[in-house]
């Protein structure tokens, strides 16, 4: 990889500054998609920008009825918080399956929510539980985060300092992996509230998204049998080596049924 | 830049670019070729060391950000041929390595593992090694070495 200026810097304002008005500057969180990026020269920072040195990213915790996961918390320690357990298991799960356990070691859940890979898990639980992500300068709706592949409404220099996820009644995620990768060929997530049911798809659009249909479905009745007739639009969903895009939306529906039976279990 | 941490124990102080991964520090300029780089890409597993005490793939962190921790390599699991660390005595026994390119990795994946759960079973250690990829044995054997080794483990704790 090229080299760089490597900064640790050991205060948020402090991040800021090094990365404000600096197009050549990254920042790096746990690495575990920058690092390749950067070794295939597709990425090439005059300056990386440390996070991990950054105090009070990394805790997790109950504000109110809001489950608050700091940014850099990495995802082998929410996998493991007694508290995410115990609050959201689908997400301690989610993350329990994310990559490997050394990728979970480093990887953090603002670095991926950040880089929004079409295939990574954290981003489907995100736009599920209709969570809000905290920023350095604003708070913005999940609904409104993801945008399009590898992009988010973040704006250059600007940090995800937190999430806050509501607590549904019910949740569970399912996905099919890819066996060598662990990415999601397709990934479901469901979340229930009181008021509405959120199904959200990774994996197998460019970005994630949304599934109405599903939802509509799903909140006239709560269970894996009203998806039986149901199917996905393939035509806005991704073909590559691993899977074409009919397969994909097959496995949407497969993983929807599956993650609202298990929703019903774990409730 | 300087850096410094702890290696297997011993205090080290060194100099490196930025952009070194800490597998090269490991093994071009601290010359502990135990460490094994397999594909690079943070696929194999080969490359599996301890920092602050957590598995990770060495070739896919910054040696900048092993600043002022902890590093293990195989190295450190035993001073000498005739103290070797009970997983690597089951290793041994059980056939759990053929050409040995992934043992390093495997190795310290399993022990980071049997620090977590000191009883894992057969479905545990499978899951466990995700990310570590094996060419030779069909992974029987290094699950049979695991198990073996987990025991051992338990009985010298």
């Amino acid at each position: 990889m090229r080299s760089f200026n490597y900064h640790k810097p050991d205060t948020l304002d402090a991040a800021l500054a090094l990365l404000s008005g600096n197009d050549e500057a990254l920042p790096i969180a746990g690495g575990m998609t920058l690092l390749p990026t950067m070794k295939q020269r597709l990425a090439a920072p005059e300056d990386l920008v440390d996070l991990s040195g950054l105090p009070g990213l990394a805790d997790v915790a109950m504000e109110g009825d809001i489950l608050v996961i700091g940014a850099m918390t990495r995802h082998a320690d929410v996998a493991a918080s007694p508290l995410v357990k115990e609050k959201l298991p689908a997400l301690a799960n989610l993350a329990s399956r994310i990559g490997d356990q050394q990728v979970r070691h480093r990887g953090t859940i603002g670095g991926s929510i950040s880089n929004n890979d079409p295939a990574a898990d954290y981003p489907a639980a995100v736009l599920a539980l209709n969570a809000e992500i905290v920023t350095s300068k604003r708070t913005i709706a999940a609904d409104d985060f993801f945008v399009a592949m590898f992009e988010t409404a973040l704006e250059p220099g600007e940090l995800v300092t937190a999430i806050r996820f509501p607590l549904p009644e019910v949740a569970a995620y399912m996905k099919f992996a890819n066996p060598a990768s662990r990415y999601a060929l397709a990934g479901v997530f469901v979340a229930k509230t009181t008021s509405a049911v959120r199904v959200a798809v990774t994996g197998a659009g460019p970005s994630v998204f949304r599934a109405s249909d599903i939802e509509a479905a799903l909140a006239e009745s709560f269970d894996a049998t009203a998806l039986e007739r149901i199917s996905i639009d393939a035509s806005e969903l991704m073909s590559d080596i691993h899977a074409d895009n009919e397969y994909r939306a097959n496995l949407v529906m497969v993983m929807a049924r599956r993650a609202v039976a298990l929703a019903q279990q774990s409730g | 830049m300087q850096i410094s941490f702890s290696l297997n124990d011993e205090p080290v102080t060194v100099d490196v670019d930025p952009s070194t991964l800490l597998s090269d520090l490991i093994r071009e300029q601290l010359s502990l070729t135990g460490t094994h780089v397999g594909c690079d890409t943070s696929q194999c597993g080969a490359c599996v060391v301890h920092v602050n005490g957590d598995s990770v793939k060495s070739c896919t962190m910054l040696a900048v950000s092993a600043d002022g921790g902890e590093v293990r390599t195989v190295e450190g699991l035993s001073k000498s041929d005739a103290d070797l660390h009970p997983m690597q005595i089951a290793f041994r026994e059980n056939h759990g390595l053929q050409c040995g390119f992934c043992t390093p990795g495997m190795l310290m994946s399993a022990i980071d593992l049997v620090k977590n759960n000191p009883d894992p079973n057969e479905a545990e250690i499978r899951e466990w090694l995700e990310g570590n990829i094996c060419r030779c044995t069909g992974y029987q054997n290094i699950v049979k070495s695991i198990i073996a080794g987990a025991a051992a483990m338990r009985a010298a704790s």
